[in-house]
């Protein structure tokens, strides 16, 4: 369980953001958690909740997008999603590589 | 109501630490490798034997490990007089790049070939954290099961290098060697495998020269 600490690394992220907007309220928090990133969005969603409760973000929502596995095939240059995390090409059978799932990045702010 | 752009890497400051880290490593043709596995798989055991190996040997190793809780670790590695330092997280279930550059601020890397980082017994946490290391090395103990690499495919997808564990306790388990195989290069396709024993068959040889292999390459 290290949403705890992921979560609030988030905050120090999103304190300095806000600090550009004085008087600004944050009402909402945008992150992309990837499949393979390692973290549990519903652990993320509930650590991120208990951890702005005692801070000026304690109206903050977080609004989390998943972001599935996608993998490339360098041989025919197919683009495909990922099932079951088997990094195999859907159409030619080669190896690929993980283009995106392993995101984990705050991505906008809403301000009020 | 305002929208702000923002994309940013939420461990950034982790991730600009570990670049340092890095960077460091790189600059002194140091050797990081970061060690992850479940607790109990046998990572301490390991670097006993590895280190046993290294003594007397031209490699200059350090070795910090990381815990919970108790400096039990330390103590065992620092047998064998290379310099072993524990990290206690105090409940932290992974190692971040700060814990490890304040660690290593009382070990000097002057001439270091290789730095082990053995992580926190987790195969789950340790994945989101760049330590800084050259490459993540995974161990798979036969005990635990072969369905290991799907159910926790962050951490293998990651690692350059499985070693598959214990395997002198393969002919009193169901462990299916060529399932555990597969199911990490599904994950991972180029993984390096090796297969490992502390106690018995087939020793620790491969894993011996894998690393000097490694070391080679690196002051190639």
């Amino acid at each position: 369980m290290h949403e705890l600490s992921i979560a609030q690394s988030l905050l120090e992220s999103v304190r300095a953001q806000a600090g550009a907007h004085p008087g600004a309220r944050v009402t909402k928090v945008g992150i992309r958690v990837g499949e393979l990133s390692g973290v549990e969005p519903d652990a993320l969603q509930f650590s991120f909740e208990v951890i702005v409760r005692e801070t000026e973000f304690r109206d903050a929502v977080l609004d989390i997008e998943r972001v599935p596995l996608r993998q490339h095939c360098e041989a025919c240059g197919r683009d495909a999603a990922v099932v079951e995390f088997t990094l195999v090409c859907p159409d030619c059978g080669a190896s690929t590589r993980a283009v995106a799932g392993d995101e984990l990045q705050m991505t906008y702010l809403e301000l009020e | 109501m305002e929208r702000v752009e923002v994309r940013e890497n939420v461990l950034k400051e982790n991730d600009r630490l570990a670049a340092e880290l890095r960077a460091e490593f790189e600059r002194r043709g140091i050797l990081c490798l970061n060690v992850i596995a479940s607790p109990g798989a046998g990572k301490t055991s390991l670097l006993e034997h590895t280190l046993q190996a290294l003594v007397g040997g031209p490699h200059k190793v350090a070795v910090l490990t990381g815990d919970i809780q108790t400096e039990r670790d330390a103590a065992r590695l620092a047998r064998f007089g290379f310099p072993a330092r524990q990290i206690t997280t105090g409940g932290t279930c992974h190692l971040d790049a700060r814990m490890v550059q304040r660690a290593l601020s009382d070990v000097s890397l002057d001439g270091l070939d290789l730095l082990f980082i053995e992580n926190v017994g987790n195969l789950v946490c340790p994945a989101a954290y760049d330590l800084g290391e050259a490459m993540k090395i995974v161990m798979l103990s036969v005990p635990e099961g072969d369905d290991k690499p799907l159910k926790y495919p962050s951490i293998f997808s990651r690692a350059r290098l499985m070693l598959l564990h214990k395997v002198d306790l393969l002919p009193y388990t169901k462990f299916d060697l060529a399932a555990a195989r597969a199911d990490a290069q599904r994950v991972k396709p180029d993984i390096e495998i090796i297969e490992t024993s502390c106690v018995g068959a087939p020793g620790l040889r491969a894993w011996f020269d894998w690393l000097e292999r490694t070391l080679a390459e690196r002051r190639a």
